[in-house]
């Protein structure tokens, strides 16, 4: 005997077996339908494939041993990552109806479960849509020679480059003056920037236009918008592999580092990179599989897309690292060279007495025969592995790293214009599943009226997210993407998919789900499937939760900062948050998770409020 | 006489030597990279090299102090390296024993810059005056940012395709609200069925929570 908390009336609220069978036969059903297989396959794939897989699955995998990342990766991919699959997948088939659909048929009191996964859905939703604004701005500067974040604006006199770029670099300085031009710290908002302005509207137009009509258009934009970045990743790894320095670049990467295994840290990363990747606990992945034909099988589908995840994961960090080994190899040999001109011109020796291969030898003997004139040259410090780790992780990977390594790449309008391209690509085709999660969770709550069209739900949807969003286009706007970026997904996400596994298992009721499962596919899910909904899936999630929440708590709170007057400068500084932004983080991390015992007390209260006013009512009709 | 105009050119030439060495405060140094600008097709620095240099220093300081007609013999040069870097100064045509100061050996230099480069097939970084810096050529503007008139074809083409969506469904609803009228009688028939269908609907499941609360069993 199962335990399965009593949860009456459950029948009432959901299709049975024979219902559903009846409506697959009739195609009485007024839902949305994929076209194909392919489509809903190709729109899952795009939305768990994100930008984050390119930008930082790769610096988990190389900053936690490299190789030896894989391993708690796929580990945890396959305990705690494809059961939550599976079940968001069978319970979305089953139930048919978007995530807040779905917690309220369970029980209605849970319908905070999906009003919290919509919630999360939208904060990523404003946030997500600046990358892509950004990423916009890049691919519309891409169609110019010479590109303009190859070279420093002249100062007034015409003698020296701008300070600040004279003193950075220029892909630095381009991103953070340039398309920015960032403020120094959160609390200085300063104005609009225009071009961000124009670039945000953009990005709202084509998400409007590929979600218009809901999955009928965005199931037709998957095609090209799943299919592009693995075709792009292929040019892009030929190209690399043929670049010098790019297997220094690979060997950094997979180099294992057993010992990284002992450090707790690395299991966290990996399981926090397995949840968010999959997009479990926005919503969307229950949505879409609510459009599914009732006899699809789930089960396959759901390993068929942890292989595809994995795979992607390592083909991408791979490629990003043939680039970046590329670019820290060119720097290193210019480094080498100026300390190599700066020798030479100290000594007045010929121009090339001294190159790379002799470079130690050469200033070894000239520190033991003239120190006194050695030790007030001005060396920089070349160092490869500190050139490979740097700025290789978020923004900093697309927008400077690589656009570097594009300047220094013969035909850099061409790659820059595929990469961006390809960015553009993931990118949108995670936010059709995250828009997804907002919209059609709004209609189930009824915020819309009925008789609207699909088309000016979408239209509304992303208008008023466009007007929230315009703070993103203000000077200090990098700052409040990487809040929402670091604490509007993290602590909400892991709850939310503990309270799913919870609900699922403990309040639907395993045996119920067996034989849903067995209804649908025509097999029971076998012991694995069912000890990992019960016990080991949720249980690592929590465990992941409790650890996040304690590490936090631990350490001040600290963010990075362009600032021109700081010490540190070109590194970004780090600077201590100002106290309101405590605030705004509890509310960020904090209101989706309040949303379920908050939703569930509403209830409590309205459900108690009509009895009275219903036995009430009674009473006086008796009279 | 002789002996006298001998010892006195000795002089001359000993005090302009004495006057051009490095860190002089009336000179500059020059470092000249052959190697990084030409690679193979580098030439050898000689004598006639170091000739034309003096030359076309010459020809520089008559470019910029008009009137006064410098010669090779104002360009006086030492302390030449392996590097291929040397000291020089400028001697007033006038008055050898006279330098031209730092200033004006600066504008001449910066005035004709272009001509020295090209003369040796050289660029600003690797003819290297010291402490001169070259005016860098500014960088091309175009007249409207290219980035707008890539956004303006994206907006423009997102932008007609919506409003073709939107126009083809508000037809298509209009075909369906036309339609409607003709099929009158067909619709009669099958709406008997469905009204019979529908109350067996009704028994059997509650496709949404409403807020009628037929079942209030919480």
């Amino acid at each position: 005997m199962r335990l399965v908390l009593p949860n009456p009336g459950l029948e009432d609220r959901i299709f049975s077996h024979e219902d559903l069978e009846r409506m697959e036969k009739e195609e009485a059903e007024d839902r949305p339908k994929w076209d194909n297989k392919a489509q809903y396959i190709l729109t899952c794939v795009g939305y768990c494939i994100g930008i984050g897989n390119v930008w930082r699955f790769p610096y988990l995998c190389q900053s936690h041993g490299g190789g030896a990342f894989l391993i708690p990766y796929l580990i945890l991919l396959i305990f705690e990552g494809t059961p939550l699959l599976l079940l968001e997948f069978a319970i979305g088939q089953r139930l048919r109806k978007g995530s807040v659909g779905v917690w309220r048929a369970i029980n209605p009191y849970l319908t905070g479960v999906g009003i919290a996964s919509m919630l999360v859905s939208l904060l990523i939703l404003m946030y997500y849509n600046t990358l892509i604004a950004w990423i916009l701005w890049y691919f519309f500067n891409s169609f110019q020679d010479p590109l303009p974040w190859a070279q420093c604006p002249l100062n007034e006199n015409r003698t020296e480059f701008v300070s600040e770029c004279q003193r950075s670099t220029t892909v630095d300085y381009y991103f953070y003056r340039v398309t920015l031009n960032s403020s120094p710290s959160i609390a200085e908002s300063g104005g609009l920037q225009w071009q961000i302005v124009l670039c945000l509207l953009a990005a709202w137009t084509v998400i409007c236009i590929c979600y218009i009509r809901g999955i009928s258009t965005s199931g037709k934009t998957v095609y090209v918008t799943a299919i592009l970045p693995y075709i792009v990743l292929a040019i892009f790894l030929i190209r690399g592999l043929t670049l010098k320095g790019s297997l220094t670049g690979l060997k950094y990467l997979f180099t294992p580092d057993v010992d990284e295994l002992m450090n707790p840290q690395t299991w966290l990363d990996a399981g926090s990179q397995v949840f968010y990747a999959f997009g479990i606990a926005w919503g969307g992945l229950i949505s879409f599989s609510s459009y599914n034909p009732v006899h699809n099988n789930c089960t396959q589908d759901a390993v068929m897309l942890s292989i595809i995840t994995g795979l992607t994961s390592i083909y991408a960090a791979a490629v990003t690292y043939t680039i970046i080994g590329f670019r820290a190899t060119e720097n290193y040999e210019n480094c080498i060279s100026e300390n190599i001109k700066i020798l030479v011109n100290a000594f007045n020796l010929p121009e090339d007495s001294i190159t790379t291969s002799n470079y130690d030898t050469a200033l070894n003997h000239l520190n033991s025969s003239s120190p006194d004139i050695i030790l007030v040259l001005d060396f920089k410090t070349c160092d490869m592995q500190k050139l490979l780790s740097e700025g290789v992780e978020g923004t900093g990977l697309a927008f400077i790293v690589f656009t570097e390594a594009i300047t220094k790449m013969p035909g850099s309008q061409v790659w820059s214009v595929l990469f961006f391209i390809m960015l553009l690509c993931l990118g949108v085709s995670s936010l059709i599943g995250t828009i997804e999660g907002v919209v059609v969770p709004l209609k189930d709550l009824n915020v819309f009226p009925k008789k609207w069209p699909q088309e000016a739900l979408t239209g509304v949807t992303c208008a008023v997210i466009f007007i929230i969003s315009l703070m993103f286009a203000q000077q200090s706007g990098i700052y409040w993407v990487t809040l929402f970026d670091t604490f509007g997904g993290s602590v909400s996400l892991l709850a939310i998919g503990f309270l799913e596994t919870l609900t699922v298992a403990y309040i639907y009721g395993i045996d119920r789900f067996n034989k849903d499962i067995k209804f649908m596919v025509g097999h029971k899910p076998s012991n694995f499937w069912q000890i990992s909904w019960q016990f080991t899936s949720p249980l690592i999630i929590l465990v992941i939760l409790a650890f996040y929440l304690v590490s936090e708590a631990q350490q001040e709170l600290t963010y990075l900062v362009w600032d021109p007057d700081s010490d540190q400068f070109p590194s970004l500084a780090s600077v201590p948050y100002p106290s309101w932004v405590y605030a705004v983080i509890f509310l960020l991390a904090g209101v989706p998770i309040l949303a379920v015992p908050l939703y569930a007390l509403w209830r409590l209260v309205t459900v108690s409020c009509r009895k009275k006013y219903h036995a009430e009512s009674m009473k006086a009709s008796t009279f | 006489m002789l002996d006298k105009i001998l010892f006195l050119l000795c002089l001359a030439s000993a005090l302009a030597d004495e006057r051009c060495m490095p860190d002089t405060p009336h000179g500059f140094q020059v470092r000249l990279s052959i190697k990084t600008a030409l690679g193979d097709e580098a030439y050898v620095w000689n004598e006639n090299e170091m000739f034309l240099f003096r030359a076309s220093l010459a020809f520089a300081m008559r470019n910029h102090m008009n009137g006064q007609q410098f010669e090779v013999s104002n360009i006086i040069v030492c302390n030449e390296t392996m590097r291929v870097s040397f000291w020089f100064i400028v001697t007033s045509p006038l008055d050898t024993s006279q330098l031209i100061d730092q200033e004006n050996v600066e504008a001449a230099i910066r005035q004709s810059r272009n001509r020295i480069n090209s003369a040796f097939l050289l660029t600003d970084k690797t003819l290297e005056f010291v402490d001169i810096l070259p005016t860098l050529a500014t960088l091309y503007t175009h007249p409207t940012p290219p980035w707008l008139i890539v956004f303006g074809v994206v907006m423009g083409a997102v932008g007609a395709g919506i409003i073709i969506m939107l126009v083809s469904s508000v037809v298509q609803k209009k075909r369906k609200t036309n339609g409607k009228p003709q099929d009158k009688d067909d619709d009669e028939e099958t709406r008997v069925k469905t009204v019979e269908n529908g109350d067996a609907h009704d028994g059997v499941h509650n496709m949404s929570f409403s807020e009628d609360e037929r079942f209030t069993k919480m």
